[in-house]
Formats: C-alpha cells, sequence, structure tokens
C-alpha cells in the first residue's frame, strides 16, 4: 500500500490536485470537507486517496464541523486538513480561532473566488487575504501561503503542514481559482527528499508535564490524546495548565506569546521570491496567480530599458515587511495588482510610506489584470 | 444576568484555586477522577450537574475502561464545564461543535472512547445539525446531553427544549414555540443506543452511562436535570430539591417506549428509561467494508 504514498515523478494536475499530492506526502492522514468550487477536486482526491495510504476521508454536514473534525484527529495524534473556498471559509472562522487558541496543528486550504456572499462560484479573486488574517475575531499569529502554480500547491501544502507542526496552529494555504484550477506540471520529488516535521512530544513525565508551557521558541510540546497525559484543552483563557483563567493578566501572557511565537521567528517562516530588485526604480509587489502576469510586465518594461523588479511574497503572512522596508530606501515607487479593492496594497503602503509611493492596481474579481494593464501601471510610476 | 460575567467575577474561588491543596479537604473517592485544584467548581448549588458528572465518574470506574484511553469533549455552557473537571483527556470546544470535534478525535485515533458531554442548546440548537448528522453516520461516540430546558451559562434564555408556554428571559410572555423531543429526535437520526433519566434516577443514569461507554455506535443518553437559578426560579419550580420530589412524584420508567410518546410538558409526567438499543455498523466499520474491502478486491459493491 505504501509505495502509493508519495507518486514520486512528473505529472501532469491541476493546482488542488497537486495540493492534495502535498497533503499526501506530508503525512496527512485524515481530511474532512464539505464540497464546494473551485476547491472540491481536492476533496475528491483526498476521498480517492486516503483509503490507499491508510487514512480516512470524511465529508462533514457543513464547514463548521469540517474545521472541527480536523482539529479534534489532530489531537488524536494525526495531520489533518480541509480544504474549502471563501463562503465555506466564512464558516471555518469560528473553529480557526479554537485552532489557534488550543495551538492546534492542521492546515486550510482556501481557493479563493469571487465574493461577498455567494460572489463568483467558478471565477479567481484575492478577497480572502485579509480574512485569513483577521478573519476571526481576536488577535492571532497567522501563516499563510499564496502559491502562484500547482507546483506550488503541492510544495506549499508540505509546507503549510511543516510549519503547522512546527509552531502549533492552523495554516492557511491560499489558492485562488485560476492556480488552483490550472492544469500545468508538477514534479513530487522522491520521498527521501521531501523534509517533514512533525509535533514536538513533552520529554518529561505527565506529572511534570505543563501542556502550555513554552520552550525558546515560545511553542509548547504536545502530548495527543490517549498518551496519558490528561490533558485539559479549552478556547477559553487558560494558564500553563490548560485550566481557564479570566483575567488581563492571563490574557496578555497566552494570547501574547500565541501571537509573538509567529512574530518572534517571522524569519525564519517568510518567504518570498524577488526579481531584478536590485537598482530597480519600480518594485512590482504580487502574489498568487496575479504575480504570473506581474512577471511578464516586468518583462516588458525591461525590454523597454526601464529599471523594474518583482516582489513575490510565498507567505503572505507573516507579511515581509523588513524587506519591503528596505526596498523602499531606494525604490520610488511600488505597484500592486491584486483581485480585490485593496487589501495587500496597504500593507505594502504600511511599510514604504516614508520612501515611496504605492500604486492599487484593484480588479474586483471574475478575471485578473493582463501583463499590459500592469505594464501600464509601472509607466506611470517610473 | 449574565452568569457568565458575574460568575468569573464575583465567585473568586475560581481564580484563586492554587491556594487549595490536596488535604485541605480531605480525600474523596472521586478525587482522582478529578482535577486537584479545580473544586470547588462554578455550578449553583441545587444544580443538576455535580449529579451528572458524578455518575458519568462513576460508570466509567464500573465500565474497566482504560482512563488514559477515554476522552471527554464539551460544548460551552454551564454543563460545557464538565470538561475542564474531569482527569481525562478533555476537551472544551466551541458553542454546539463538541460533535464535530469528537468525530474527529475517534477517527483519528479508534481506541479512544470519547464522549460528548453538553448542554440542550449547545447541541440541539446551534449543533443541533451535527448530532443528526454524527448519529445518521453511527459514529462510534457517546452523547450525554443535559437538559436543562434552557441556556443556563447565559442567565436563562428560551432554548429548543424549552417546554410551552415556560418563562425565560427571552420569552417574556410564555415560550410559543414547540420543544424537542430529544429521544425521539435521537432515534429517527440513526442512535443505537438512546436513554433518558432525571437526575434523580441515578444508579439507572450510571447503568445507562456504562452500557453507553462499552456500546459501539452513537448513544445518546438524556439527562433532565434541574437549573434551580434559571430555568427553576422563573418557573416556580423551586430549589433543586423541589425538583428532585418533582422527578420522584413523576416519573414514568417504561423501558422500550416508543420515543414519540417521550414529548415533555409543563408540570407533566416524565417518560424515562432505555428507549433503544440494537447494534448496527459503525461509520469504521463501514468504512472498511465499503472501502478497503473493494480496494483491496475482497467485495464490496463492485461497479
Ligand atoms: C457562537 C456562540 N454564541 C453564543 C454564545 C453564548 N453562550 C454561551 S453558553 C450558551 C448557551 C448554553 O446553553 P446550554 O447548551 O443549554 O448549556 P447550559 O448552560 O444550560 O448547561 C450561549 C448561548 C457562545 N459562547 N458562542
Ligand atoms: S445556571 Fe443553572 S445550569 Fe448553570 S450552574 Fe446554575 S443551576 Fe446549573
Ligand atoms: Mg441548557
Amino acid at each position: 500500500m505504501n509505495q502509493r504514498e508519495i507518486l514520486t515523478g512528473e505529472h501532469f494536475m491541476n493546482g488542488d490536485e497537486a495540493s492534495a499530492e502535498g497533503a499526501i506526502a506530508a503525512g496527512c492522514r485524515f481530511f474532512a470537507g464539505y464540497p464546494i468550487t473551485p476547491a472540491t477536486e481536492i476533496a475528491e482526491r483526498m476521498s480517492r486517496r486516503l483509503p490507499e495510504v491508510g487514512g480516512i476521508y470524511i465529508q462533514m454536514e457543513d464547514e463548521l464541523a469540517s474545521m472541527g473534525a480536523i482539529l479534534g484527529a489532530s489531537w488524536a495524534g494525526v495531520k489533518t486538513m480541509t480544504a474549502t473556498s471563501g463562503p465555506g471559509f466564512s464558516l471555518m472562522m469560528e473553529n480557526y480561532g479554537l485552532g489557534v487558541m488550543t495551538e492546534t496543528p492542521c492546515v486550510i486550504v482556501d481557493i479563493m473566488r469571487g465574493g461577498p456572499s455567494t460572489g463568483l462560484p467558478t471565477l479567481v479573486s484575492q478577497g480572502d487575504v485579509m480574512q485569513s488574517r483577521w478573519g476571526t475575531h481576536g488577535d492571532i499569529g497567522v501563516i499563510a501561503f499564496t502559491p502562484s502554480s500547482p507546483q506550488e500547491m503541492f510544495d506549499c501544502t508540505i509546507k503549510a503542514f511543516n510549519l503547522s507542526e512546527q509552531f502549533r496552529l492552523p495554516v492557511v494555504v491560499l489558492g485562488d481559482e485560476i492556480v488552483g484550477h490550472m492544469t500545468e506540471k508538477v514534479v513530487i520529488p522522491k520521498k527521501e527528499d521531501i523534509k517533514l516535521y512533525s509535533r514536538r512530544k513533552p520529554k518529561v513525565k505527565p506529572n511534570n508535564y505543563l501542556p502550555f508551557a513554552p520552550d525558546d521558541d515560545l511553542v509548547p510540546p504536545m502530548a495527543c490524546a490517549g498518551e496519558g497525559y490528561n490533558v485539559h484543552v479549552t478556547g477559553l483563557t487558560h494558564d500553563e495548565r490548560g485550566y481557564p483563567v479570566i483575567n488581563a493578566e492571563a490574557q496578555e501572557k497566552l494570547v501574547g506569546r500565541i501571537v509573538d511565537k509567529i512574530r518572534k521567528n517571522a524569519n525564519k517562516i517568510i518567504e518570498y521570491e524577488e526579481i531584478k530588485t536590485r537598482g530597480s526604480d519600480v518594485v512590482v509587489v504580487a502574489y498568487g496567480s496575479v504575480s504570473r502576469c506581474g512577471k511578464e510586465a516586468v518583462r516588458m518594461a525591461r525590454a523597454e530599458k526601464m529599471n523594474v523588479g518583482l516582489l513575490r511574497p510565498l507567505t503572505i503572512w507573516p507579511f515581509p515587511e523588513k524587506r519591503l522596508r528596505k526596498l523602499s530606501e531606494k525604490v520610488k515607487a511600488f505597484v500592486v495588482p491584486e483581485v480585490n479593492y485593496g487589501q495587500i496594497a496597504f500593507e505594502v503602503e504600511r511599510c514604504v510610506a516614508s520612501n515611496s509611493q504605492t500604486l492599487l492596481l484593484p480588479k474586483m474579481g471574475g478575471d485578473i489584470h493582463t501583463p499590459e494593464d500592469i505594464f501600464k501601471g509601472i509607466k506611470e510610476m517610473i | 444576568m449574565d452568569i457568565e460575567r458575574s460568575r468569573d467575577r464575583f465567585a473568586p474561588h475560581y481564580l484563586e484555586h492554587e491556594k487549595w491543596k490536596l488535604g485541605d479537604y480531605g480525600a474523596h473517592p472521586i478525587d482522582k477522577y478529578l482535577r486537584p485544584g479545580r473544586i470547588p467548581h462554578i455550578w449553583c448549588s441545587g444544580c443538576g450537574l455535580g449529579i451528572s458528572m458524578t455518575c458519568f465518574i462513576s460508570a466509567l470506574e464500573e465500565s474497566g475502561l482504560p482512563l488514559d484511553k477515554n476522552c471527554v469533549v464539551s460544548g460551552i455552557g454551564c454543563t460545557g464545564r464538565v470538561a475542564g473537571y474531569l482527569k481525562l483527556d478533555s476537551y472544551h470546544t466551541t458553542h454546539g461543535r463538541p460533535i464535530p470535534f469528537a468525530t474527529g478525535l475517534k477517527l483519528g485515533n479508534p481506541e479512544l472512547t470519547v464522549t460528548v458531554f453538553s448542554g440542550d442548546g449547545d447541541l440541539f440548537a446551534i449543533g443541533g445539525n451535527h448530532f443528526i448528522h454524527a448519529a445518521r453516520r453511527n459514529v462510534d461516540i457517546n452523547v450525554i446531553c443535559v437538559n436543562n430546558f434552557n441556556y443556563g451559562m447565559t442567565g436563562g434564555q428560551v432554548g429548543p427544549t424549552t417546554h410551552l408556554k415556560a418563562r425565560t428571559t427571552t420569552t417574556p410572555y410564555g415560550n410559543f414555540e414547540q420543544a424537542f423531543n430529544l429521544p425521539h429526535v435521537a432515534v429517527a437520526s440513526g442512535a443505537v443506543y438512546v436513554a433518558r433519566w432525571t437526575t434523580l434516577h441515578a444508579r439507572r443514569l450510571k447503568a445507562s452511562i456504562k452500557e453507553a461507554l462499552l456500546k459501539k455506535g452513537f448513544c445518546f443518553i438524556e439527562i433532565i436535570a434541574p437549573c434551580p437559578t434559571a430555568y427553576g426560579r422563573r418557573n416556580r419550580l423551586g430549589t433543586g430539591l423541589n425538583e428532585m420530589k418533582y422527578y420522584k412524584e413523576h416519573s414514568v420508567i417504561r423501558h422500550n417506549a416508543d420515543p414519540a410518546e417521550a414529548e415533555l410538558v409543563l408540570g407533566g409526567d416524565i417518560l424515562v428509561g432505555k428507549f433503544r438499543d440494537e447494534e448496527k455498523p459503525t461509520f469504521l466499520d463501514m468504512q472498511k467494508e465499503g472501502t478497503l474491502d473493494v480496494m483491496s478486491g475482497k467485495g464490496g459493491s463492485k461497479k
């Protein structure tokens, strides 16, 4: 059975399928979901693939339940995932918060489509970027990826599992409809070339174990159900024993750490691609499917001897703030095409405002910018 | 009155439990099942939750099941706090979602015995959809619902089991919505074991919980319980003791009764007993038969 675990070789598959294969390769053995365009192919592939590798697929009654079920299975010691799109992502916000508060490793794939509400079920958007950051109530630490190809859907899903296990939180893969449905070559490496990380286990005996006392990296080792540690896990503000404590001090300590464990480890988490930013007057900041057109626009500008580069965040959260600040020392303007009416552009502006200008190229969804659209923006700022 | 808030403000013991040491209050036979330093609990005197939890502990003890493989999952509410007192792997989740969480826990590690302990509002209003689907799938978990006919934790609002005509903080003119008959809902949804007891029936309740713990499949137990602080006061039901007397006078034990007859009326009789106990393959049994056997060519329904 196990030779089916990792489908080493070259494939022609879409981003959704690649994400499912990434999950299986990362060791995901439990998937709970609810069908929704344009993420359904992930559930379909998982329903076929998980039984082949001894895992469990369950189609829940809704996304509230899907999110709840993957948290439960994660506490049973399994690597778990769900996949959805905007309307379902909205329903998941409640238990996404529970996952953050209880420091539960798991992965949520959100294939973004046009919103709000039912919006454009079959067409692209990047409207959930801020939802992944602030959609659940309260202050949280967040990790989210914005892949731009089926290959990256595969790679980022594995990375998402690794980071969720390392930092103990739900990690989001923010695909968009184009990336999810686009079919391209995907290379699946050999098993030994895929680096995997699993949650740290407590080294002490149950009597000496404080389930929410962190190690130096601010992450506590995790004892799962049935391991004899009798852990209490609650979404209420709790102390290091896991017991509810309802006061400001406990809130500061717990939620402060939950935010800080991502903030202070941001350097280890953040990934981005940079193209010809050195000496550039204008830098395009683009992510997901749009970044592909951004690259083409940069090529067009360069062909006309303009000094233009591109920064493509692969982790949209944590946001590469430091890098942008640094770039702003030399760059005149940043051009931000995104398929929403301004979400990441404001993040960019926040980082660069004291030195450079930011131009938002918005699009409400349904299709993405052409390279010419972005090139026009570049010319405006050069 | 929002009890959730006032209690955390006015119950200093709750914040200062660190000062309690074993020995300050002597050993009790069930101490080893409770988390040290968490007692006294937050529940009002006369509340049915203490008896409900104690019956669960006694049932667990008698079942002989290994404690380390037993988990309790709660939602939010006064009943939801059960998870915080039991010295087991215990999960206090979000309002209405303990059943999906428990489903994941059980399917993630089938060795575990998983029991959901939650309130009527949690399990049948906000979480009603999860209940019927988990029962339909016959996920191998136990669900214990403490039915106090209202939302105790938030100060006593109307809920899906509130008696017709009853007063709550949000039905000042009396409740005009029909109530759920929980055993009927459970049986209709596919539960393999369905029983109802009141907190007066401690021994029978314990026996039922033990049966559920040892039985495979989706088992449901409703516990009719007094909430003197919120529901009792507004409906002139008296103290917790008065309610226990009422249960004594008005409970009718009838095993195998048609659950359709188990409806509850304010001031009426309370039909209790074991209404359903049958064998059916669980979600995991079906998954094995339906998927794994087909894959390995061992039968099942091939196209
Ligand atoms: C999503 C959400 N909505 C509302 C609440 C507020 N709330 C807390 S407990 C509760 C009702 C509890 O009633 P029940 O489940 O019957 O438990 P009881 O307190 O009666 O034991 C509500 C509405 C919440 N915590 N979460
Ligand atoms: S409010 Fe009601 S249910 Fe809650 S602890 Fe008090 S008596 Fe019990
Ligand atoms: Mg209630």
